[in-house]
């Protein structure tokens, strides 16, 4: 019933060529000199100044106050991207684990209260959310940015599906070994939770790294600025001179991409099952 | 379900429970019910007092052409953007669960857009729909289409949606091919012996196994188009050309945000909360109960 | 009616699951191919089925060849290990799928299924889906998928072996009933050679890809071809203890026995097997009838003894080799050694291949068989019918 057919594979190649011409052409482009760029148009064979550029791109700020380059934005990214992963992550965890193996009076109220969550998407309370943020005074700080984030429910749906499905017994043989809640939490529920950990890991990681809206919203320091919120200034900027710098704008597109990409990529197969596994 | 042994330690759960709650009380409820709150208020323009306007708010909001034409571009988006990357993604997923060789490589290649930021994606758009140094002005103009995203609105949408497309395709097709493979074998098997074209095997067999993931998908597309699309259209239209690529949340934030106008862009937040009910409520009842096993 | 000639069948690893196989399956016939797993029987019945590609030989069925064609046109029908129903279809869509796509009308395929439902007893779940079923249900489900197709062949892919022992024997007997009944040439896949001896007219052991005997039950029990066969088919499994036979003289330990059948063999050194339901014990058997045919003594150290109800299994060493009797329930001094004797015509004899040594009466019928043995001088072949 499988097939070696030519045309499935012809149209799987031209899918594949369809998600990657357009990444193709941007490296390409970046490596090229600007007047190359803004004479020729986007270029499909790399050129000389890839390290140089590449080094710019990293070390150097352009349009930006002096401190703000490509690696001082990753490094915020980075923060932001690990900070809202690993935050989502032990605050759903804890939830889950007392919605389930507690018996809490009035639980499916604090079940629903969380699912409500999920009814506010950041959209729909923006303006609110950044005056309840500025009241605390945490504009442009690494708390402001990420805490608001990750209290959504999605994570700890995901971890209260998967304790249902850890058998009783493990709970039972633990009682009668006379471990109470914390060790059963850290010696059992933790090392069978570990692919489940890192795939929703990867995929925080990756929701995190990517925010776009509420950094935009929440600094006007320079200095906290994301990768990925950064691009937009990197625009700006370049459309302002008589000759844009493409190669650095293309450079700093590559760079904000590339490391939630390599994640996505290297850890693929905890990154699919994350996905696919939280949905159900 | 209540067969479930659980430990009885009192204080302990709501320790436990405490900082999501917490987190989602200030930053989720508080925010939302103030919003409600602020749908109902007219601020005058110091914003040193405000009245109580009951729905006023909302009527201006429907009357106004400008919030009816959001209307009528985040539907059209959803609902083309939602089509064609479902269909995309449904043939790649099929001719990839149907080879043998090399289904590895094809998943890496198809998967990794999920990764790229919506906002990034609007910016490479961006450059790649350029009409100095972009390609596809030069390939639109082969085929005799003036193609030029930045002044005329449909062009502009087109973009977009192309955009939107690239990056949901992969999404999707990592649900479905997984969805497929959770068809097992035996069933096709089954069905080899007992039809003999192939095409109407996968139209009677797999593409009605495949309903409920579709279904499911349909409801994720649908959300992301009518709220993660703020990224893509920040980069590459700010809602223009002359705000004919202006989506729901695209207004709430240039209202609410750069327009201070707190009243409207409540209003307009509140319009989208009714919105996600109702496809969380479709996703909840309808979806979850057609699943098969 | 179905004939295979020399399948080879090798899987895209190297790994040769088919080697060589031939077979000719009359119009009718029950034909069961059991083996352990890995034995290449199920490559066997997928290739039929035309669910895998073979790497080399013919398949012919009905006249025609058939190994190139597409599975839906070889006019074959399969019941699946896992039932493979189509779980978004009812029962009734489910048993009609096949003919509806073959351009069967409408009011036949109506009248078929009924026939098929109240023959296999599921009228009552024409309306649900195969989740709402149970697994006795769900088999009978798949059955009727296959019959009301009305096909040249049948192919079970151990159909029972999901089901719980009680079910499993009753599904057996509905099975070998229905066969009868229809009449339709059945190849049967299953690893439980209890099933294989119940439901066969033939019986195919396979082992490690090739053929290790093809007979009727019968045969395949009283003249396992190899210790393999011998091994697999019976329950417990036969006893093998080594010996000597030298010009007809059987020496196990310090038992000697003369068998005329074997005088043709000098100082062969071979296997004995002994089937734990032929060992009887001494005290009990009838001494006048084992003056006569002088049968083997053997003397067994009792390890441990299985009671089974009517019977027992009594577990010991025989010359310093395990060995199994099945004896009537009773009770046994286990500190002291059991008489045991069994009768010559339960005595099998195995060369160094593993294979059956026949005794002489077959080995002049069939010459072939006697160069196996190894030194035979037609002296001693000619004093021996003499």
């Amino acid at each position: 019933m499988k097939s070696n057919k030519i045309t499935d594979h012809l149209i799987l190649m031209v899918g594949a060529l369809f998600m990657l011409i357009p990444i193709w052409l941007i490296f390409a482009s970046s490596t090229h000199n600007p007047n190359t760029i803004v004479s020729e148009g986007l270029q499909w064979l790399p050129g000389d100044n890839m390290v140089a550029i590449y080094d710019e791109a990293w070390n150097k700020s352009l349009g930006f106050s002096d401190a703000v380059t490509a690696k001082s934005m990753i490094i915020n990214s980075m923060i932001m991207g690990l900070g809202f992963a690993f935050g989502k992550i032990v605050i759903s965890m804890m939830a889950a684990f007392a919605l389930v193996y507690f018996r809490l009076p009035y639980a499916t109220a604090w079940f629903w209260l969380i699912f409500v969550t999920l009814l506010l998407p950041l959209e729909v309370r923006i303006i609110p959310s950044y005056e309840v943020v500025a009241g605390l005074g945490l504009l442009n700080s690494y708390t402001g940015l990420i805490l608001p984030l990750i209290a959504s429910a999605t994570a700890t749906f995901f971890f209260r599906q998967f304790f249902k499905t850890i058998p009783d017994e493990l709970l039972e043989a633990a009682q009668l070994d006379n471990a109470g809640p914390f060790r059963f939490l850290i010696d059992i529920l933790l090392p069978l939770s570990k692919t489940m950990i890192a795939a929703i890991f990867i995929i925080m990681f990756v929701v995190g790294w990517n925010q776009y809206l509420w950094p935009i919203m929440m600094t006007t320091d320079e200095s906290y600025n994301t990768i990925v919120m950064g691009i937009k200034q990197v625009l700006n900027n370049i459309n302002e001179t008589s000759l844009p710098r493409y190669d650095y704008a293309f450079a700093m597109v590559i760079l904000a991409m590339l490391p939630p990409i390599l994640v996505v990529v290297l850890f693929q197969r905890w990154f699919v099952k994350g996905l696919v596994e939280s949905e159900k | 379900m209540e067969r479930r042994q659980q430990f009885f330690h009192s204080p302990l759960p709501y320790v436990f429970l405490a900082p999501q709650i917490l987190i989602i009380a200030v930053f989720f409820v508080y925010p939302a019910a103030k919003a409600v709150y602020l749908s109902f208020m007219l601020e005058d323009p110091w914003g040193t007092s405000s009245l109580f306007v009951w729905f006023e708010n909302y009527q201006i909001l429907f009357e106004s052409a400008e919030y009816l034409s959001s209307i009528g571009f985040t539907l059209m988006f959803a609902v083309v953007v939602s089509f064609l990357s479902l269909g995309l993604a449904l043939l790649l997923a099929v001719k990839a669960d149907n080879i043998i060789h090399g289904q590895g490589t094809y998943k890496v290649t198809l998967t990794w857009v999920y990764a790229v930021a919506p906002a990034i994606a609007g910016v490479i758009g961006g450059f790649l729909f350029n009409p100095h140094i972009g390609i596809f002005t030069e390939l639109f103009a082969m085929i005799g289409w003036e193609f030029s995203f930045q002044t005329d609105p449909v062009d502009a949408t087109v973009a977009l949606v192309i955009v939107s497309v690239w990056k949901q395709v992969s999404v999707n097709f990592i649900y479905f091919l997984a969805g497929l493979q959770s068809i097992s074998y035996a069933v096709k098997e089954a069905a080899t012996l007992d039809c003999i074209s192939d095409s109407k095997r996968f139209w009677t067999i797999t593409f009605p196994l495949l309903a409920p993931t579709g279904f499911f998908l349909l409801v994720i597309n649908l959300t992301y188009s009518f709220f993660e699309t703020f990224g893509v259209i920040d980069t590459m239209t700010n809602g223009g050309p002359g705000g004919g690529t202006t989506s729901l949340v695209y207004k709430v934030y240039r209202d609410g945000f750069v327009g201070a106008d707190l009243g409207g862009s409540s209003a307009q937040s509140v319009v989208l909360l009714l919105l996600v009910l109702t496809l969380t409520f479709i996703q909840f009842r309808v979806v979850e109960k057609r699943v098969h096993y | 009616m179905l004939g295979i000639k020399q399948l080879v069948k090798t899987y895209e690893n190297g790994h040769q699951a088919v080697k060589g196989v031939s077979l000719e399956i009359k119009k009718g016939e029950f034909l069961v191919l059991v083996g352990p797993s890995g034995c290449g029987k199920s490559s066997i019945l997928r290739s039929i089925a035309g669910l895998e590609s073979i790497s080399g030989g013919e398949i012919h069925l009905g006249g025609r060849r058939v190994d190139t064609e597409k599975p839906a046109l070889r006019d074959i029908a399969m019941v699946f290990q896992n039932y493979a129903l189509y779980p978004h279809m009812s029962v009734y869509d489910n048993l009609a799928y096949g003919l509806k796509n073959r351009g069967v009308s409408k009011p036949e395929i109506q009248s078929k299924i009924e026939k098929v439902a109240k023959t296999l007893k599921i009228e009552e779940y024409l309306d649900r889906k195969p989740a709402k079923l149970s697994g006795g249900q769900r088999q009978r489900v798949a059955m009727g998928r296959a019959i009301v197709r009305d096909p040249q062949l049948f192919l079970f892919d151990e159909p029972l072996s999901n089901l719980d022992a009680a079910l499993r024997a009753h599904m057996r007997l509905e099975i070998k009933k229905l066969q009868r009944e229809l009449g339709v040439t059945s190849v049967y896949v299953t690893h439980d050679q209890v099933e294989a001896m119940t439901l066969a007219d033939r019986i195919v052991v396979l082992n490690k890809g090739e053929i290790e005997q093809v007979g009727t039950p019968a045969e395949v029990y009283h003249q396992p071809a190899s210790t393999f066969v011998a091994s697999f088919i019976g329950s417990p499994a036969m006893n093998f203890i080594p010996a000597v036979i030298d010009e007809g003289y059987l020496t196990v330990g310090e038992q000697q026995l003369y068998l005329s059948d074997y005088a043709h063999l000098n100082n062969e050194t071979v296997t004995l097997g002994i089937r734990p339901e032929h060992a009887e014990i001494l005290s009990l058997s009838n001494k006048t009838e084992s003056l006569s045919h002088s049968p083997l003594n053997l003397n067994l150290q009792i390890s441990v003894v299985e009671p089974l109800g009517p019977n027992q299994l009594v577990h010991g060493k025989v010359e310093s080799t395990s060995f199994i009797a099945v004896t009537p329930e009773m009770e046994l001094d286990q500190s002291a050694d059991l008489s045991l004797v069994i009768n010559k015509e339960n005595l099998h004899i195995f060369g160094k291949d593993s294979k059956r040594i026949p005794p002489i009466k077959e080995a002049v019928a069939n010459p072939i068989s006697a160069q196996e043995i190894g030194d035979v001088s037609t002296e001693t072949l000619s004093s021996a019918i003499a």
